[in-house]
């Protein structure tokens, strides 16, 4: 039987949307019991959403100041000791999850499986390579335990319904020291979470400027849509890094994205083809962005976005 | 005075789209243009900048791979490393045991800081940075933006999903870059002929006396399913309709 570790991401008030699909990836393994491990300064409201969702069998709640802020050199050691009544480890490949998992699988002396996108049995994983061009099976030595990045793209989240039962934890593990929390400076937006929204409306550089990129946000409004921006435009100082789409930012896949005035650069295209409906407006018929939208309109943004605007409101 | 040791993995070139294998054995890489990881660029140009500022003597560039992966440290030195290791292998190595190649090159140049790219463009593993640092049992700050030394630490920004976030860490610490941390400089003519003088050392995987085996094998390589075609539709008013059809705006 497999025995899999969820470790939960959140923001110290609530679960991150990612855990609910890395559950998903769990449930998935054959045989497997799912746990989830929620580090925080005040686990309860968490560890009650994660106890609350299909498929967990229990929710170990690990209470302690230090996990105010998470950092990764003092979970790892925690998640380590935890690790040791489990077959699997999985996190979010998330910036939380890139951080902390690697420094697990290390301390636990075995290799890491990044961005698991589909599992085939308990030892053997799909994962994308090359920008998403080639995907690989992977196969874990017998007798190792499975650590692994969950591409959480590739899978949709758990459902609500669960009663899963919270265990106040205490981990004996050193914490060192050395790294410390300063500052986050987080964009605080009323708009729907780009990594989880249903719609997605992204700008690339043929926005120009970040007074135009405005446009993106209206349009984003109008259709209930978190905003996505290419790299290209975050490069230029139009968007935010948080917003990056695409091989080196934010992998997703909602049910409409809509890409405007982004050619399509094979490191974006990674970041959206799992979009179920994917849009371009382009004016470059060429773009290669237009090999993969399902509803292509070439022409001139600027024209194109504000009428498309005024035709959702009627 | 500070050492800086940089990673340098020599990979498919970034503009080249690779293609599987028919036999679905892995991808195709001969005769394709090859070159130094983007994000190890930015992890080299770092590390020059640090020297040229006073924070560093030294700058190493470090690579592990095939022979022909002198030719990326040979970059690495036009660029302005001041010498660079290869540790040869033909072998295949997971990232694990590339960190623990780094960590045994670390010891032997009792080196203050580690930089590497946040992830190499063909695995895109994104482990080797902080796998080092659990190994040495040191600070990692993944997805760098911005770095500043300050005395025995260093502040770093990184880019993470909620925006940025400032941590500081005492040094000796490993650094992974991101996109926007830096820059990289051309390398210029000259420097490539001076760069053939600087000393490149080729240590034998095999005399680290660290295994191949990873526990993980890739025993199957496929290309991705390709979208179905899509349609072009003329204006905004077919394009309002495709999507109604489709149920996505009321």
């Amino acid at each position: 039987m497999s025995k899999i570790l969820v470790i939960a991401e959140h923001d110290g008030r609530r679960l991150s949307p990612s855990t609910a699909r890395c559950v998903t990836c769990a449930g998935l393994v054959p045989g497997g019991e799912v746990t989830v491990a929620v580090f925080a300064a005040d686990p309860a409201a968490i560890a009650a959403e994660a106890a609350a969702l299909a498929g967990v069998a229990r929710v170990l709640a690990v209470a302690d100041a230090r996990h105010a802020h998470p950092v990764s050199a003092v979970i790892a050691p925690q998640v380590v000791k935890l690790a040791a009544d489990y077959t699997h480890v999985f996190g979010g490949s998330t910036t939380f999850g890139k951080d902390l998992m690697p420094r697990v699988a290390a301390l636990l002396g075995v290799a890491q499986i990044s961005d698991a996108m589909a599992v085939e049995s308990a030892t053997r994983f799909k994962r994308p390579i090359y920008a998403g061009n080639a995907i690989i099976t992977v196969e874990v030595a017998a007798g190792r335990k499975v650590v692994a990045t969950v591409r959480t793209a590739s899978f949709e989240a758990a459902a609500g319904g669960g009663s899963a039962s919270v265990i106040a934890t205490s981990v004996d593990a050193a914490a060192p020291a050395h790294t410390r929390f300063v500052a986050l400076s987080a964009a605080t937006s009323d708009r729907p979470d780009l990594q989880s929204a249903a719609k997605v409306v992204s700008g690339g550089r043929a926005l120009g400027s970040k007074e135009n990129f405005e446009l993106i946000f209206k349009l984003a409004d109008k259709l209930n849509a978190a905003v996505g921006a290419s790299r290209a435009a975050v490069d230029a100082g139009y968007a935010p890094n948080e917003l990056q789409v695409g091989q080196t930012g934010k992998i997703i896949a909602p049910e409409l994205y809509v890409a405007i005035g982004i050619s399509g650069a094979i490191q974006h295209l990674t970041g959206i083809k799992d979009a179920k409906t994917i849009v371009a407006i382009n004016k470059d018929g060429e773009a290669p962005i237009f090999e993969v939208a399902d509803i292509g309109l070439v022409g001139d943004l600027f024209q194109i976005v504000p009428e498309l605007e005024k035709a959702l409101t009627k | 005075m500070r050492k800086i040791l940089v990673g340098v993995k020599r990979v498919v070139d970034y503009n080249v789209r690779v293609r599987v294998k028919p036999d679905g054995s892995g991808v195709a890489t001969d005769g394709v243009k090859m070159s130094v990881n983007p994000f190890d660029e930015i992890a080299l140009e770092e590390a020059l900048r640090l020297r040229e500022r006073g924070e560093a003597a030294e700058v190493v560039a470090v690579s592990i791979g095939p022979d022909d992966a002198q030719q990326q440290l040979r970059t690495a030195l036009a660029m302005g490393a001041d010498r660079a290791i290869l540790v040869k292998t033909a072998e295949h190595i997971e990232p694990l045991t590339a960190a623990q190649v780094l960590l045994a090159i670390v010891r032997k140049e009792n080196a203050d800081i580690v930089i590497v790219g946040k992830q190499a463009i063909d695995d895109d593993a994104a482990q080797t940075g902080p796998m080092l640092a659990a190994l040495w049992d040191r600070p990692c700050a993944t997805f760098c933006s911005k770095l500043e030394i300050k005395g025995g630490s260093a502040v770093i920004v990184r880019e993470v999903d909620a925006g940025l976030e400032t941590i500081e860490v005492d040094l000796p610490a490993v650094i992974s870059a991101d996109l926007r941390l830096n820059e990289p400089r051309y390398v210029k003519l000259p420097d490539i002929m001076k760069a053939k003088k600087k000393p490149l050392d080729v240590v034998e995987f095999a005399s680290l006396g660290i295994s191949t085996d990873a526990g993980l094998k890739t025993v199957h390589t496929e290309a991705p399913k390709p979208r179905s075609k899509g349609i072009i539709v003329k204006d905004v008013g077919e394009l309002v309709d495709a999507l109604r059809k489709k149920g996505l705006v009321s």
